[in-house]
């Protein structure tokens, strides 16, 4: 437990002191700042419109729905910003340690391989919550000037962290196989990004493949948490991506001492 | 406190490391001489619990480096041929993590950092970001790593490398002042810090020990020979016969003759190492020549590092 905390301790001040903690949430809040601002006057302007509408049939103008209308599209923004993001979150979790050879002072201490794993999982996850909560400025704003419900907000989140987790997991896989960052990134992001969307491509060969693949689809199991709907069984599928990839990095940890790293 | 026991590392089918054997006694230092590529960052891997070995075993402070691999990462204290530095860390915040890894007790954390900080005499940046120190601070917090807790034993991987002159007899002194309550393996191609530093080398070639001793008996036994320098005034051809008919003398060589000079040099080469200077003397005198100096020359340990290594290579070809 101690070398578990010694590790995460480390990790969150290392990003902290250099620079990537800072420009990714930087960049990340102001993206999801922008699209913030769009889709909330796409929904000034719907509402607008429905309420001239009803002035006109001389009804009592309608109620429209914040959760619907702009909470969701704006979790599904941000679950796309994090596709984007999250692999330059886990890039250097392992591989700087390859590059730099500070792996040879983890792996002769008395620290286990699951000890390091987890921590540098648990310090990136932290990252990634510090990141979705600097998000929660516009679901405030939301709060202030309408009434949304909280608790699909509350759902939708959960879903975002489970996701992003997923994300984090096989990204400190993919960071244990190279000591490059770069390809770190890179087949982080191309692995997370064929996950997300194989949906798509398979049910353009055929209909039927495609819907079981889109079981596998890591966008496919947060469309219900963007809905504001908790169901169990998109809780397991996340939490069997995130245990498959911290499961692999363990062997991926093993196999390198073997071959002589 | 360490035992290697025919232990083998293979790369593929390249042997790295091929069936060596030593033992390393409680508060030795053992220094581990051998050219590049000759395995012995890979023998400290093994023993550090890095890599495995292919086959053998190895055992230190009495657990082995396999079965029992964290019980010997806790009593060793170990310095890899780059120092396993966070550059972004500062060197404070640096040891404290090491130590805590380490298992040393929270409470004792602040001592054992500033105890390793002033050993290595790095006091003055412990405030320091770790990228921006030179490097030979940086090796210095290297080896303040290795010692932070205190460890049985210590293995040292190119211990002095990148360190100016100065830095290198201070380390070296440190090295020298840690043995007794550490046990100490260290690495080097460097021969003058074996014979500085060590008690005793094992010196490795091509994965295999070629040679294992104290230095000073290194350089005797092994090259089982001595060389004299005789400077003497006389007939230079007469007295090169007559030396030379000397029981137990090989050869003499006339180096410099006594033209302007007052005598000649002669160096005379024994393949024993029975003592030949006082029968030398007595012939000399008897001949009424005179004796100007006469001096036994020390085969170095470079010598005796080249002639083992250099001979591996002659028996492969
Ligand atoms: N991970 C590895 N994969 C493949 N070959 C390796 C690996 N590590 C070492 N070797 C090979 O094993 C041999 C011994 O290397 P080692 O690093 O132990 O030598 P060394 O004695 O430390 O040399 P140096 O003085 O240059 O540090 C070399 O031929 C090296 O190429
Ligand atoms: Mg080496």
């Amino acid at each position: 437990m101690r070398n578990y905390l010694a590790i995460v301790e480390r990790e969150i001040k290392s990003y902290f002191s250099s620079p990537i903690a800072y420009i990714v949430i930087g960049l990340f809040l102001l993206l999801s700042g922008i699209f913030f601002y769009l889709i909330i006057s796409n929904f000034m302007q719907m509402c607008m419109r429905a309420d001239m509408q009803a002035q006109y049939y001389q009804m009592a103008p309608p109620k429209m729905n914040v959760n619907l209308y702009a909470i969701r599209p704006i979790l599904g923004n941000i679950s796309t910003f994090v596709l984007f993001f999250l692999p330059l979150v886990t890039m250097r979790l392992f591989a700087d340690e390859k590059r730099t050879g500070t792996i040879e002072l983890l792996s002769t201490s008395p620290v286990t391989n699951l000890q390091c794993i987890l921590g540098k999982f648990t310090a990136g996850g932290l990252l990634f919550i510090i990141m979705l909560l600097s998000t929660s400025v516009f679901m405030i704003l939301l709060f202030i000037y309408g009434k949304p419900e909280f608790g699909p907000v509350a759902v939708g989140y959960l879903g975002l962290l489970l996701l992003g987790l997923s994300y984090i997991s096989f990204g400190v896989f993919f960071s244990t196989l190279t000591d490059n960052q770069i390809i770190s990134a890179l087949a982080t992001f191309a692995f997370i990004l064929f996950f997300w969307a194989i949906g798509w491509f398979s049910s353009i060969l055929s209909p039927e493949i495609g819907k079981i693949l889109n079981n596998f689809s890591l966008i496919d199991h947060f469309d219900d948490f963007a809905k504001g709907v908790f169901d169990t069984r998109h809780v397991v599928f996340y939490c069997s991506f995130i245990f498959m990839g911290l499961f692999l990095s363990f062997v991926s940890i093993e196999s390198s001492r073997w071959r002589g790293r | 406190m360490i035992d290697v026991k025919q232990v083998s590392r293979y790369f593929g089918r390249v042997a790295a490391v091929n069936d060596i054997s030593f033992q390393v006694a409680k508060g030795e230092i053992l220094g581990f001489l051998g050219p590049n590529a000759a395995g012995k960052t890979t023998t400290m891997r093994i023993l550090t619990t890095f890599i495995p070995a292919t086959s053998g075993t190895a055992t230190v402070a009495g657990f082995d480096v396999h079965e029992q691999s964290m019980q010997v990462r806790k009593r060793i204290g170990y310095l890899p041929e780059n120092p396993p530095l966070y550059p972004e860390m500062r060197v404070r915040d640096y040891l404290d993590f090491v130590a805590k890894i380490k298992g040393v007790d929270a409470k004792r954390i602040k001592k054992a950092v500033d105890d390793a900080m002033g050993k290595t005499a790095i006091t003055n940046v412990g405030n320091r970001v770790i990228k921006h120190l030179s490097k030979g601070y940086k090796q210095r917090v290297g080896l303040a790593q290795a010692i932070v807790h205190n460890p049985d034993v210590l293995i040292l991987d190119e211990p002095t490398v990148g360190l100016d002159p100065k830095q290198i007899i201070e380390v070296r002194e440190l090295i020298k002042s840690l043995a007794g309550e550490h046990t100490i393996i260290l690495s080097t191609h460097i021969l003058p810090e074996v014979s500085m530093t060590c008690e005793r080398v094992v010196i490795i070639d091509k994965g295999k020990v070629v040679a294992e001793d104290t230095p000073e008996n290194l350089t005797k036994n092994l090259m089982g020979a001595q060389q004299l320098t005789v400077s003497v005034s006389g007939p230079d051809k007469e007295m090169a016969d007559t030396l030379s008919k000397i029981q137990g003398v090989d050869t003499v060589q006339i180096k410099s003759q006594g033209k302007g000079q007052a005598f000649s040099t002669l160096v005379v080469e024994s393949k024993s190492r029975d003592e030949l200077r006082p029968v030398i003397a007595k012939t000399i005198v008897e001949k009424g020549w005179s004796l100007y100096e006469m001096k036994l020359e020390d085969m170095s340990l470079e010598d005796v590092f080249l002639h083992l290594t250099t001979k591996e290579e002659g028996s492969v070809q």
